[in-house]
């Protein structure tokens, strides 16, 4: 493993020749910003298996495949935009880490929401960007967010004006991948998103990550949303990235007094996927909703770190994690909850559920709970097991065949979180790949199950 | 419409069936009786294909066809029906969404068109309405919190809807009160035809008061032991099973479910 951990030099080397030709352009708050998440990085390097946090997730295949920092457009982009587009949106899209106002579309951009790309809204001091941006939580314990930060060059800013109810979705997608085909290259990109929801404000911002199929690429985003008072972000992560993708997410929130922030993710791509959600309620009142469902077939891995830090008394979570594993795939779900000192009349509850439709496929599930206050609620349940046999035969004792049988299950079993999709464009697309990627596994399987 | 022949059906590694002969023909109503453990829901459960039951020996023609040979959703689609013993909840999915998709399998693999969702609403309210069953029973999980009593008249239902040419009812009578029970044989009555054949499957001879019966055989530690017509359940609500005990493998099953 030590050896992992000195495979970070190549990046130290790039970061070296990046801040040097962004050194005259940036203010010296972001070169500072920048710095020190730099010398966070190459303090701990990759984490390694030992670490706590990564010891299910063995990242050694990106350390070693000296991923270079990508530039410009990524194969496909165009297309890819187009294929996950939805309709009546504001669409922001970012490819390899820079904004592409070519491929956005503003056209419905309602009234109260500022956007930004970071690059420009660096350079001309917008309001809001210094105050936050690689501000909002210490990446000395994210070694890949600090990676991120370290690169920090360009990206978007969504900043609503205080008691602006947006309703138009704010549809960020994220592309990224090699330039061209013939370019055999793996790159590195490090989107970064920032999200800023003014007192009693409402918006839905939705996320979609792709690349080109087929293509070796590493995604390492980071998003930065604060919910100021009273205000609501509901947040919806669609990952679909490229199967050999490597897709690293982490998403901070600081949730103020009375805020809602509820994250739905739904996650089919990738070879090797790493989601963080850090929730901050750091307000009294503030309420936090975390779901997700991911999908994870042949031989990729597919890991979820939740953390939820009640810090103020009278917050509430509900968090529903629940995962689909095929093939020789593995799922990790870790489910932190902190609750505080101070945290008085805390009510959270954690539910994690897996199914295995495969019996190599394999998931370790583990739910964190760190309770300090005395006069709290919290409930915790994880729950890992196999299609229900008896609801099978019941389903083509009606006239079934095994696949549609099984989809409805499936459907059923990912329908909870599903629901909470508010975003119909989204859904019908989220669901469509879902039940692709089902049937993808059902033909594979089909010669083995049956009769039993 | 369906030929039994020497049907030997394990389960795990128990024999429960030990080579039973059945010859059911179109429009004919057969009550299958016996006491518990006697083989009567194995032989409904292979009829219609559970995985856990091993056909070991025998034949099953359906029709003209090797029902054996068929996948249970295949016997499904062909008109086989099979009203469950314990119906399953299955919470997230639409009690209307799935019949709908059943009838639509079944009309697609007869070359019918599918119903849409207006057509199917349109049948499934009629249909309903006979068998009482509540509007809302439709737009909740399939048998989720549903009684005893409404998983019965939901199989019921479901079967009214599907129209199978064979319906086996696997103790469909179990856990109704007397109303539901009327209500129930009232539905499985108005379905019978000369083209339609029924196997009930009971333990009491109560429901063949109201679902009278062309034959009735009586099943005991896997063979059927006795075949008469409707006054054979008469007798056995007199008598009991003890008197009619199977020649071998007297393992006592028969007379400890000899309680009528």
């Amino acid at each position: 493993m030590s050896q992992v951990a000195e495979r970070h030099e190549t990046y130290l080397v790039a970061y070296d020749q990046f801040a040097k030709a962004q050194g005259p352009t940036s203010p010296a708050w972001l070169q500072e910003r920048r710095a020190r998440a730099s010398k966070q990085f190459a303090a701990g390097g990759f984490p390694t298996t030992r670490d706590e946090d990564w010891r299910f997730t063995n990242v050694a295949p990106i350390a070693e495949a000296g991923f270079a920092l990508a530039h410009g457009l990524a194969r496909d982009a165009a297309a890819l935009v187009t294929g996950v587009a939805v309709s009546d949106s504001v669409r922001l899209v970012i490819v390899n880490g820079e904004f592409v106002a070519a491929l956005s579309d503003l056209r419905h951009l309602p009234k109260g929401v500022r956007i930004v790309s970071l690059r420009d809204g660096v350079r001309d001091h917008s309001d809001g960007i210094e105050p936050h941006l690689a501000n909002t939580f210490a990446t000395d314990a994210h070694p890949f967010a600090a990676l991120n930060t370290a690169f920090l060059d360009d990206g978007v800013a969504v900043m609503v004006a205080p008691k602006a109810v947006i309703e138009t979705p704010i549809h960020i997608v994220v592309v990224s991948g090699p330039e061209a085909p013939q370019v055999a290259a793996n790159v590195v990109s490090h989107p970064r998103i920032l999200v800023v929801a003014g007192e009693g404000s409402q918006v839905r911002i939705a996320q979609s990550f792709v690349g080109a199929a087929g293509a070796v690429y590493f995604t390492n985003a980071v998003a930065e949303v604060v919910v100021e008072p009273r205000a609501r972000v509901d947040w919806f992560t669609d990952q679909r990235e490229s199967q050999l993708a490597f897709h690293i997410n982490n998403v901070q929130a600081q949730v103020r007094a009375g805020g809602v922030f509820a994250s739905h993710a739904f996650s089919t791509g990738g070879r090797f996927m790493r989601h963080d959600i850090g929730v901050a309620l750091a307000g009294e009142g503030a309420d936090c909703t975390m779901n997700g469902v991911y999908l994870v077939d042949g031989d990729r891995l597919m890991d979820t770190h939740t953390s939820l830090d009640h810090a103020m008394p009278h917050c509430t979570s509900h968090e529903l994690y629940k995962g689909i594993l095929a093939g020789k795939s593995r799922g990790v779900f870790n489910g932190r909850i902190i609750v505080r000192l101070d945290a008085q009349k805390t009510d959270a509850k954690q539910t994690n559920r897996a199914l295995l439709l495969s019996d190599d496929a394999q998931v370790n599930s583990n739910p964190q709970l760190e309770i300090f206050a005395d006069d709290v609620k919290c409930t915790h349940g994880a729950a890992v097991g196999q299609l229900d046999e008896e609801a099978m035969f019941y389903l083509q004792a009606r006239g079934l065949s095994p696949a549609d049988a099984r989809n409805m299950l499936l459907h059923a079993f990912a329908g909870e979180v599903i629901e909470g999709l508010t975003i119909p464009g989204l859904r019908a697309q989220i669901e469509s790949t879902l039940f692709a990627a089902l049937d993808r596994d059902v033909l594979a399987l089909r010669s083995g199950q049956g009769q039993g | 419409m369906l030929e039994v022949t020497n049907l030997k059906v394990r389960v795990d590694d128990k024999e429960i069936l030990r080579g039973i002969n059945l010859s059911v023909k179109a429009g004919e109503v057969h009550a299958i009786m016996g006491p518990n453990g006697s083989g009567k829901s194995t032989f409904a459960r292979a009829l219609a294909g559970h995985p856990g039951y091993a056909v070991t020996d025998g034949q099953v023609t359906y029709q003209g066809q090797d029902l054996l040979d068929m996948d249970p959703d295949e016997r499904a689609r062909e008109g086989v029906f099979m009203a469950f013993q314990y119906p399953v909840e299955i919470p997230g999915v639409n009690n209307a969404y799935f019949l709908k998709a059943a009838l639509n399998a079944k009309r697609k693999h007869h070359g019918l068109e599918e119903l849409d969702a207006m057509d199917f609403m349109a049948l499934v309210k009629e249909k309903a309405k006979v068998l009482d069953v509540d509007e809302k029973m439709l737009q909740r999980s399939v048998n989720e919190g549903f009684s005893g009593g409404e998983k019965k008249r939901n199989e019921i239902f479901h079967m009214a809807v599907l129209e199978p040419t064979l319906a086996v009812l696997d103790e469909t009578d179990s856990g109704l009160d007397i109303d539901a029970l009327r209500i129930v044989s009232e539905g499985v009555n108005a379905m019978r035809s000369p083209t339609r054949s029924f196997i009930v499957v009971t333990h009491y001879q109560r429901l063949l008061d109201y679902i009278v019966p062309d034959f009735v055989h009586v099943l005991s530690d896997g063979l059927i032991v006795r075949s008469g017509g409707r006054e054979l359940a008469l007798e056995l609500e007199e008598k009991g099973y003890g008197w009619l005990e199977a020649p071998r493998h007297g393992s006592g099953l028969a007379a400890a479910g000899a309680r009528t």
